[in-house]
């Protein structure tokens, strides 16, 4: 009885403190996960570099200096200079700027679409799951590749088309790991109660599925994240991502990174490390927050 | 008497579930028929795969679909015919007039939801109540199942909470609209031993004061005999006899009952007396034998046993069994 009551009365104690939910759980993340908060940390600041872009960059991301071509890295220019002489510090500050916004646009959408789809057949399965998951095989079928080519030549490339685009992507595929957790959530003894009470569909979907699958709903969006932005770098390498001299991580590692990789490392390798330093920091964030918000791993505080 | 003068709470009439497996259809249900009184607490026992379990569920149109499906029959429910309701309709009886309990209190809360939100969740569903004033009722609801400090365990989570205590939480949702009828399916199941009366004297007390009608669906005859007012004894989807719990105790008649009441230890019996197993397995539904259902296991078995189904017959007040056998063996 008495190791039961602890957990509740904990609560009611940080409760009482003066910090708000958002506090108190910056202190949790911090103490519990050291790791996750660092992950938060390093995405938060490229977050600000992003953001900042325009007051933190020396020099403008198109701005050329012909004299200066693949110099390394120097006091002037800190990552060097690449083909056309353009401060490579600036062009990665402005990189994590359209990386960041693409990848969590995408992100968000794919995580939408796969959420919605992945519910609705999951929950509902017979002749919904039936239908809609054929489409979902008819897609998946197609060559992602052949599918981006025949779109973006007929709306032509830019950050629109290829936010759309690759969250619908990764979004229908997706909706096949959401469905799969939500059959398994389905048969809990807990929805056939919540039935048994007299909710309706839409509550039982709110109430009871969604957030037995938010774990991972989180998982899938935080590999998104990462995996948008490298499909994205994938798609400026071969013209149909956003257009050059636009400066994506993924255009500056394929373009002028890839020439002149045994001349100029530092082209590829500043792009590079902050893709994956990115990319893990949104993964061990993800990590955290969904220990975190799954009262079943709750530590006793 | 009083009974028969007024219409029962509950009437079902030749209830019949069917479910889809490999080897076609087989019923799990069979032309089931019974009565509930208001206030009175009706059991039905049987072996795992009776029909039990499907009975309870199918009152409140939760088979599962589209495997399972009710295929004929009648729920006669406060006048209502429970069948032929739109899902509207059903969704406001469930919970609200008729509620549930189910077997394992582990599993039948949301892990993911805090206790307070769970019991209100019946207000908001059939009251439209605000949460707030949902959570005050909630508070009163675990005050009145007897779990201590109530208002700080509004904001726990159920893995906090021991197997007893979930179930009392699970006795406190189903009260929470004050329902006509309560169906308990094996409540009691999951929990220890020690705990088991405590929850059954805390359900039935809880009835008692709320005027609801209990069905209680047990396996345990222990259960039965300290609890029920009337019971049903349900094998291979049929009922095969049904009466006072008095009749059942005392003047079991169908051969399965008898061989039931002989497999159990009793304390009012000679310690000298050997419990006897009933012989062989319970049928599958997909291969029933001809005839009674039971015949190829009761020692009674005669000439029309294995070519006719035997019908409820009335052989007390409120006694009745499906047999060939004399009744006096």
């Amino acid at each position: 009885m008495v190791e039961v009551a602890q957990p509740a009365t904990g609560a009611l104690t940080s409760r009482r403190r003066d910090a708000g939910p958002f506090v108190r759980f910056i202190v949790r993340l911090v103490r519990e996960k050291p790791l996750g908060a660092f992950g938060a940390a390093i995405f938060l600041l490229f977050l600000a570099c992003g953001l900042l872009a325009d007051v933190v960059a020396p020099h403008g991301m198109n701005q050329i200096n012909p004299i200066a071509r693949l110099k390394p890295p120097s006091l002037q220019a800190p990552l060097g200079t690449d083909s056309l002489g353009r401060d490579m510090l600036s062009r990665v500050l402005y990189g994590a700027q359209l990386s960041v916004i693409i990848g969590f646009s995408a992100a968000a959408i794919a995580t939408v679409i796969s959420v919605v789809l992945g519910v609705l057949t999951g929950y509902l399965g017979g002749k919904v799951d039936m239908v809609v998951q054929r489409f979902v095989d008819a897609w998946m079928s197609f060559p992602d590749l052949v599918l981006l080519i025949v779109v973006v030549s007929v709306i032509g490339p830019g950050m629109p088309q290829v936010i759309g685009l690759l969250g619908l992507l990764f979004g229908i595929a997706g909706s096949r790991i959401v469905r799969g957790a939500v059959i398994s959530v389905r048969e809990n003894m807990y929805v056939h109660a919540a039935q048994s009470t007299g909710a309706s569909t839409l509550r039982i979907l709110w109430h009871h599925i969604l957030p037995n699958v938010t774990p991972i709903v989180i998982v899938l969006f935080t590999t998104r994240v990462g995996a948008v932005i490298l499909a994205e770098s994938g798609l400026s390498f071969i013209g149909l991502g956003v257009p050059p001299p636009a400066p994506t991580w993924g255009g500056m590692l394929s373009g002028a990174g890839r020439v002149f990789m045994y001349d100029a490392p530092w082209l590829a390798l500043a792009p590079g490390i902050c893709l994956t330093l990115v990319v893990y920091a949104v993964n061990v964030f993800g990590d955290a927050l969904r220990d975190l918000l799954d009262p079943r791993l709750r530590s006793a505080p | 008497m009083a009974g028969s003068m007024t219409s029962p709470l509950l009437q079902v009439r030749g209830l019949t579930v069917q479910f889809r497996t490999d080897r076609g259809f087989v019923n799990a249900v069979d032309s089931v028929s019974l009565n509930v009184d208001a206030g009175e607490t009706l059991a039905v026992v049987g072996e795992s795969g009776s029909g039990k379990s499907v009975t309870a569920l199918s009152l409140l149109r939760l088979v599962p679909s589209p495997q399972g499906r009710i295929v004929a029959g009648e729920v006669i429910f406060d006048g209502q015919d429970l069948l032929t309701l739109d899902d509207r309709q059903m969704r406001a009886v469930r919970g609200n007039r008729i509620a549930m309990i189910f077997q394992e209190p582990m599993s039948s809360l949301n892990p993911t939801l805090t206790m307070g939100l769970q019991v209100a969740e019946p207000f908001s569903i059939h009251d439209g109540t605000p949460w707030a004033a949902a959570l005050g009722k909630a508070k009163t609801l675990l005050d009145r199942v007897r779990i201590p400090d109530s208002g700080a365990r509004l904001a726990a989570y159920p893995h906090q909470f021991s197997g007893g205590m979930r179930q009392r939480v699970m006795i406190a949702m189903a009260l929470a609209c004050r329902p006509r009828m309560i169906i308990a399916d094996e409540p009691t199941t999951a929990l220890d031993v020690t705990v088991q009366a405590q929850i059954l004297d805390l359900l039935k007390e809880l009835t008692q004061e709320t005027r609801s009608a209990l069905i209680l669906i047990t396996h345990d005859l222990g259960v039965v005999a300290r609890y029920a007012d009337r019971v049903c004894v349900m094998y291979a989807g049929r009922i095969v006899e049904t009466g006072t719990a008095r009749d059942i105790y005392e003047r079991a008649s169908h051969p399965y009952t008898r061989a039931l009441m002989a497999s159990i230890p009793r304390l009012d019996r000679d310690t000298a007396t050997r419990l006897e197993p009933i012989e062989g397995y319970p049928p599958s539904l997909a291969q029933l034998p001809p005839g009674c259902a039971f015949h190829p296991r009761c020692r009674f078995a005669a000439d029309p046993c294995g070519r006719r189904v035997p019908m409820l017959e009335k052989i007390g007040e409120r006694h009745h069994r499906a047999c060939f056998v004399d009744a006096a063996v």
